[in-house]
C-alpha cells in the first residue's frame, strides 16, 4: 500500500503543476483577452468577445476531447502525408494548453471587469505625469485592478484546480490516474479499495482548495491595504 | 462526415423511445438534477443560516466537501466506489440502485448542485435587507409565514442572476456523465469518433449542441429576470 501512497502524492504533485501552469497560461490569455475586449479597434473587440463567448458556451470536457483529439489526429494526418513517424502528444502538455485555453476566455471576462473598475481619472493623471502605457499598465492600472480582480481569479483557480480531475480522461498520470492505478492493483477484502482511494483523492483535492482559499484570502488583504471592509 | 451524420444524427438529438440519448438526455439530467437539487437546498439554506448549530454545522460540512472536490471525484466515488462494497452488492434494494450508472449520475449531480446552491440561497437570505423583516415583524409575521411571504420571495429574486449560472455550469457538468457510460450527448460524440475517427467533426457537433443549450438557458433566464426583477431594472 506503501507503494500506492506515493503514487498517489507524486500524482498530486502532477496535479498541483498542471493546475499551476495552466492558471499562469490562462491570467496570460485573459490579460491578453481582456485588452482586446476593450481596445479600440473594433475588429481586436469583435475577436475577444468572440473567444469568451464560443468558449464559454461548451463544458470544458467537450473542449477538452474537441481539442485534443482533433489536434493530434491534424498532427497525425501531417506526420502521413509527410512520411514521418507519428508523434504523440504528450498528455501534460496538452492538458496544460487546453485548460489554459479554456480558463483564459474565463479570465478574460474576470480582468476586463476588473480594469473598468478602476477609475478612469488615475489612469489619466498617470498620463499626465508623464508615464508611458507599459508604465501605466504596471505601476497604476495592474495594482489596483488585482483588488477587484482576486475574487474572481480565486473562483477561477478553485475552478481550474477541480478541472484538472478532467484531464485523467485523456491519459495523464496524475492524482486520479494514481488512485485506478493503485485500485487495479490491489484487493481487499469487502471490496473496499475503491472506496478508500477515491475518498484519498476527494481529501487530497479537499485540503487543496482549502489551503488555496487561505492563500488568496491574504493575497485579497494585501491588496486591499487602505481600503478598509465595511463587513466581517 | 455526411455518414456521420446521417448515422448519427437520430441518437445526437433523442435516440429512441426505449433508448433516449444526447441532447434529450443532456436536458433530462439536467433538469432533474438541478429540480431536486433546488428542492433540498431551500430548506438547507434556511437551515444554514438560521438553524441552530447541531443543524449549521451538518450542512456547512456538506457544502464544504461537496464545493472542495472536484463532480467528477464524486461522480467516480458514488457510481464505482459505493458499488465495488461487497455490503452494498449484497444487500437487494441498495444494489439495484447503485448499478444503474444513470442513478448514480443523477444522485452525484444533485448532490453536488444541491450544495452550490445551498450556499448561493444561503447568501441571498443573509442579504436580505434588516428593514424588511423587522417591518415583516411589526406587522405580526413569524415563523414560516415570515419566510413564506417576505424572506424567500426577496431572497429568491436576488438570487436569481447567480443561480442562472449555477444552472449552465451544471448543464456542463452534465457531460460528465458519458464517463460513468450515460448517453448524454458527449457519450454519442465519443461513440461516432470510435466509429468514423472523426474528432473535430463529432466533438463539434457535441459543442453546437451544448452551446445551443446554453444560449436557450441565457434566454429564458433574462427572460426570467426581467419578469421577477423588474422592479431593479434601471430605465422604464
Amino acid at each position: 500500500m506503501n507503494g500506492y501512497l506515493q503514487q498517489l502524492i507524486a500524482g498530486t504533485v502532477v496535479t498541483i503543476e498542471l493546475a499551476t501552469l495552466s492558471l499562469l497560461l490562462a491570467f496570460g490569455l485573459g490579460l491578453a483577452g481582456a485588452a482586446a475586449r476593450l481596445s479600440s479597434k473594433r475588429w481586436l473587440a469583435m475577436l475577444g468577445t468572440a473567444y469568451t463567448t464560443s468558449i464559454r458556451a461548451v463544458p470544458d470536457l467537450v473542449l477538452m476531447l474537441l481539442l485534443y483529439y482533433s489536434v493530434q489526429n491534424w498532427v497525425n494526418l501531417i506526420t502521413d502525408a509527410l512520411d514521418q513517424p507519428q508523434i504523440e502528444i504528450d498528455p501534460f502538455l496538452a492538458g496544460v494548453s487546453v485548460l489554459g485555453f479554456i480558463y483564459g476566455a474565463y479570465f478574460t471576462e474576470t480582468l476586463r471587469g476588473a480594469v473598468k473598475a478602476v477609475p478612469r481619472g488615475q489612469l489619466e493623471a498617470a498620463a499626465a505625469f508623464g508615464l508611458n502605457r507599459w508604465q501605466v499598465f504596471w505601476r497604476i492600472l495592474f495594482p489596483q485592478m488585482m483588488r477587484f480582480a482576486l475574487p474572481g481569479i480565486s473562483n477561477n483557480w478553485q475552478v481550474i484546480l477541480k478541472a484538472t480531475a478532467l484531464v485523467s480522461i485523456i491519459g495523464l498520470h496524475e492524482v486520479i490516474y494514481a488512485a485506478e492505478a493503485a485500485i487495479k492493483g490491489s484487493s481487499w477484502p469487502g471490496g473496499g479499495q475503491v472506496l478508500f482511494y477515491l475518498t484519498m483523492v476527494a481529501l487530497l483535492y479537499l485540503l487543496l482548495t482549502t489551503l488555496s482559499n487561505f492563500v488568496f484570502a491574504y493575497l485579497e488583504k494585501r491588496y486591499a491595504a487602505g481600503f478598509e471592509r465595511l463587513s466581517q | 462526415m455526411i455518414d456521420l451524420i446521417k448515422q448519427y444524427w437520430q441518437p445526437f438529438l433523442w435516440g429512441s423511445p426505449n433508448h433516449i440519448s444526447g441532447l434529450a438526455m443532456t436536458l433530462w439530467l439536467t433538469v432533474i438534477s438541478c429540480a431536486i437539487g433546488f428542492v433540498l437546498a431551500l430548506p438547507a439554506a434556511v437551515g444554514r443560516v438560521t438553524g441552530p448549530s447541531w443543524v449549521r454545522w451538518p450542512i456547512r460540512i456538506y457544502t464544504f466537501v461537496f464545493r472542495g472536490t472536484p463532480l467528477y471525484v464524486q461522480l467516480l466515488i458514488i457510481y464505482s466506489g459505493i458499488y465495488s462494497l461487497d455490503m452494498v452488492r449484497n444487500t437487494p434494494g441498495i444494489s439495484s440502485f447503485f448499478r444503474d450508472a444513470l442513478n448514480c449520475t443523477i444522485l452525484a449531480f444533485t448532490l453536488n448542485t444541491c450544495a452550490y446552491t445551498t450556499e448561493l440561497l444561503a447568501g441571498a437570505v443573509r442579504a436580505t435587507p434588516r428593514g424588511e423583516v423587522e417591518a415583516a415583524r411589526s406587522l405580526g409575521l413569524a415563523g414560516v409565514s415570515l419566510y413564506r411571504r417576505i424572506i424567500l420571495p426577496s431572497a429568491l429574486r436576488r438570487a436569481l442572476p447567480a443561480y442562472s449560472n449555477e444552472v449552465i455550469l451544471m448543464l456542463h457538468a452534465t457531460s460528465l456523465a458519458s464517463a460513468a457510460t450515460v448517453s448524454d450527448i458527449l457519450k454519442v460524440a465519443r461513440d461516432a469518433n470510435a466509429d468514423y475517427y472523426l474528432p473535430f467533426v463529432a466533438f463539434g457537433i457535441a459543442a453546437v449542441l451544448y452551446a445551443a443549450i446554453c444560449f436557450m438557458l441565457i434566454w429564458l433566464f433574462r427572460k426570467a429576470e426581467q419578469k421577477w426583477l423588474m422592479h431593479l431594472s434601471p430605465s422604464q
